[in-house]
């Protein structure tokens, strides 16, 4: 690709299939993914960028450093459990986590609709400054530009960190091996649902509140007890399924799960029976997946159940050879299925 | 989950299936009518623990499958209009029409949003008295009560900015055109029980005894499905055909009184159009003659033109039962979900969604 002139290069989406963005395209499924692949990826393709790790993971003379940027937009921007402010920090925190970061530095870049409440911004910033004090991450350096009104949603935020690995840490989804266990940190699908329940035209009489959390504090302790950690993934847009999907594609190997090893609150059970959605694709924001070795995999959920945020850890599955599907899934009645990733956004169902 | 994890039971269900081996003396053939059935045997792999001589066929009943693609370009064309706010179900929003689909003209830059009830269409109305809001009513007698009740609502605000593009169908007239088909390999039936909880079981008593064909109310969860088939396959083997209840925690021989008569206020009985299937006489429902202002149709001038349907997508044959998703030549090649030819490949209760879902494994795939 190098040696051809960018500007040359035509669109690799057929015009026919997809001439506008839609939605979809950010549903966190395979729409987006191609969306990465076929245009993003194609234009700025390189070996950092092409491990589609949850962040790059930079080599210096010093050692090795993480880096992720993620861009926040939620409706509406306060939900139960959180804020589109904590999500900001907590979104690249966890991101850099997952790379075996301990999370140092931030930016914080803002896109403000004119018109936008000024008491409403500064609880954002307030809601930022407490998430990024619990985290023990900096925010160094930001950036505002104000968009005509009707331009914007209110308010979107970009974060982007870095954060310092480790000696000896290395965390990526090639080293998965056969035998490994799958650790889910803990119940599934609350961040999708409380967003859901509030937004205008749902009336769910749900408390379901998001699980927006931090994981490096969780994630931390996981290294420190040396449990020879392969790979790890937070479980946001296409939830646990678009997660374990994403890397299994990038390896020789299969994921099994079991349905019935999957923890999910009643409350988000319910609503999903409602609405005709099923929860290992539902977002989360503060939990994540652990692939490691099968003999330190209790260890492991022990670890996680002594957090508040990881009381529901389990070991929900195995990493299997290569077989005819990524990701399979033993069903609650003992039959084996197919977990495919989602195609676009999980639409709520007429009946 | 009570009410939810019990009717998924594994030990429960192996017993089910061991039962049916037990009774089995020859080959049977079932339909299921309804999508969410057809999901649920797909997802669970029911049909992989029955014996190799029951076969499950699935039926046309998704709604968002059979609503025909002139409706789809109506929908697309009205959602296209300045001014207008154009509210559907979710899944109503990837079906694609001759050229677009309503995620294309929102993506163009029409007013599209998922509402989860037609009363959230008439509050949006209500809402917004300089917009025109225009609501999709789909789906067959599950829906169409809450549809009729928006309609009521409307009328009692008295909102002149809301109509609805009415596409309502019924499920007895679409059991009868598969039964009365020369080549129905249909020996028996699994009603769908969420139509039966609104409309009861009487309807389907003469429709069993003229056709001389078993028909089980049938519930959605897995443990339902192992029920509803083994209570249809005892009477196949006795040489019954009776309709019989399996779902009694949620239906009634006569239905719920109050939806029917709700329904019926609103709506009158009218031939409709079925995507794939072709037109069924009286298999649907329209706003009565009173009720004509909040007909979309006639408020917005729009195309209404015949279409012809994708040649290569069978989605027709698969409605009728007489092919399976996989038996597609575009299935999972030209057709996925991402890139649907036909609807039964974008709801979540077509056939070709189910199977591409928790069936298909795509070649070549990097």
């Amino acid at each position: 690709m190098s040696d051809r002139n960018i500007s040359q290069m035509t669109c690799p989406i057929p015009l026919d299939d997809y001439p506008e963005v839609t939605m979809a395209h950010g549903g966190g499924g395979r729409l987006m993914n191609d969306l990465i692949d076929r245009v993003i990826l194609k234009a700025f393709s390189n070996p950092i960028l092409d491990t589609r790790h949850d962040g790059a993971v930079l080599a210096t003379e010093g050692g090795k450093l993480a880096f992720a940027t993620d861009s926040h937009v939620i409706t509406p921007l306060f939900f139960p459990g959180g804020d589109i402010g904590t999500l900001s920090i907590y979104g690249t925190v966890n991101d850099l986590a997952m790379c075996g970061a301990r999370p140092r530095w931030l930016s914080a870049s803002f896109i403000i609709e004119e018109g936008f409440s000024m008491e409403t911004l500064w609880r954002v910033v307030v809601s930022m400054a407490e998430a990024s004090k619990k985290t023990g991450i900096s925010i160094v350096t930001g950036d505002t530009k104000v968009v005509d009104r009707g331009k914007g949603d209110g308010i979107y935020i970009n974060t982007a960190g870095i954060g310092i690995i480790p000696p000896g840490i290395e965390i990526a989804p090639s080293k998965i091996r056969e035998g490994d266990a799958v650790v889910l940190s803990g119940d599934i699908g609350r961040h999708g649902i409380a967003v859901l329940a509030v937004r205008e035209g749902i009336q769910l009489e749900s408390g379901i509140r998001s699980d927006l959390a931090p994981l490096d504090s969780m994630v931390g302790d996981l290294l420190d007890a040396d449990l020879n950690v392969h790979c790890m993934r937070d479980l946001t847009r296409g939830g646990l399924a678009s997660g374990l999907n994403e890397i299994a594609s990038m390896t020789d190997c299969s994921i099994r799960i079991e349905e019935n090893l999957i923890p999910v609150h009643d409350e988000v059970q319910g609503a999903c029976e409602i609405l005709g959605f099923d929860p290992i694709y539902v977002a989360n924001e503060g939990k994540f997946i652990t692939i490691l070795p099968s003999r330190y995999a209790d260890r492991a959920v022990e670890i996680l159940r002594d957090h508040e945020e990881g009381s529901q850890a389990a070991i929900i599955g195995y990493v299997e050879k290569s077989s005819y599907a990524d990701v399979l899934m033993t069903s609650s009645i003992g039959s084996e299925r197919i977990v495919d990733m989602m195609s676009g956004e999980q639409l709520p169902r007429i009946c | 989950m009570k009410y939810v994890s019990e009717y998924r039971d594994r030990d429960t269900a192996l017993k089910y299936a061991d039962l049916i081996k037990q009774l089995v003396t020859r080959k049977w053939s079932i339909m299921e009518v309804c999508g969410g059935q057809t999901h649920t045997i797909v997802k669970y792999g029911i049909d992989q623990l029955l014996p190799d001589t029951v076969t499950l066929i699935h039926g046309p009943g998704c709604p968002v499958c059979v609503t025909p693609v002139e409706l789809i370009n109506q929908a697309v064309e009205i959602a296209g209009f300045e001014n207008v706010i154009f509210c559907s179900f979710g899944d109503m929003l990837r079906v694609p029409g001759s050229t677009d689909d309503l995620l294309g003209a929102k993506a163009s830059g029409g007013d599209v949003r998922i509402v989860y009830s037609p009363i959230d269409a008439v509050r949006i109305a209500a809402g917004n008295p300089e917009r025109e809001v225009v609501f999709f009513a789909v789906g067959f007698e599950t829906t169409a009560p809450v549809t009729a009740a928006a309609v009521l609502q409307a009328e009692r605000l008295g909102l002149d900015n809301f109509t609805m593009l009415v596409s309502h169908v019924l499920v007895p007239p679409a059991i009868e055109t598969i039964l009365s088909s020369p080549d129905c390999a249909v020996q028996g039936f699994l009603a769908a029980g969420h139509v039966c909880a609104i409309m009861g079981y009487i309807e389907y008593e003469p429709i069993a005894e003229k056709y001389s064909v078993p028909i089980v109310v049938t519930g959605f969860e897995p443990l339902d499905i192992f029920e509803g088939v083994y209570m249809c396959l005892q009477q196949l083997e006795q040489g019954r055909t009776e309709v019989e209840n399996q779902y009694l925690r949620a239906v009634s021989r006569e239905g719920n009184l109050t939806a029917v008569e709700l329904m019926r206020s609103v709506f009158e009985v009218t031939d409709r159009k079925w995507r794939g299937i072709g037109k069924i006489p009286g298999s649907g429902f329209r706003l009565r003659d009173k009720f004509s202002k909040f007909d979309a149709g006639r408020k917005f001038k729009v195309s209404s033109h015949e279409v012809e349907e994708s040649e290569i997508c069978i989605s027709g044959e698969v409605l009728r039962g007489n092919k399976k998703p996989y038996e597609c030549a575009a299935f999972g090649a030209e057709c996925t979900p991402e890139h649907p030819l036909g609807a039964p490949m974008v709801s979540s209760e077509g056939a070709c969604a189910a199977y591409y879902r928790y069936r298909y494994v795509r070649k070549n795939d990097e």
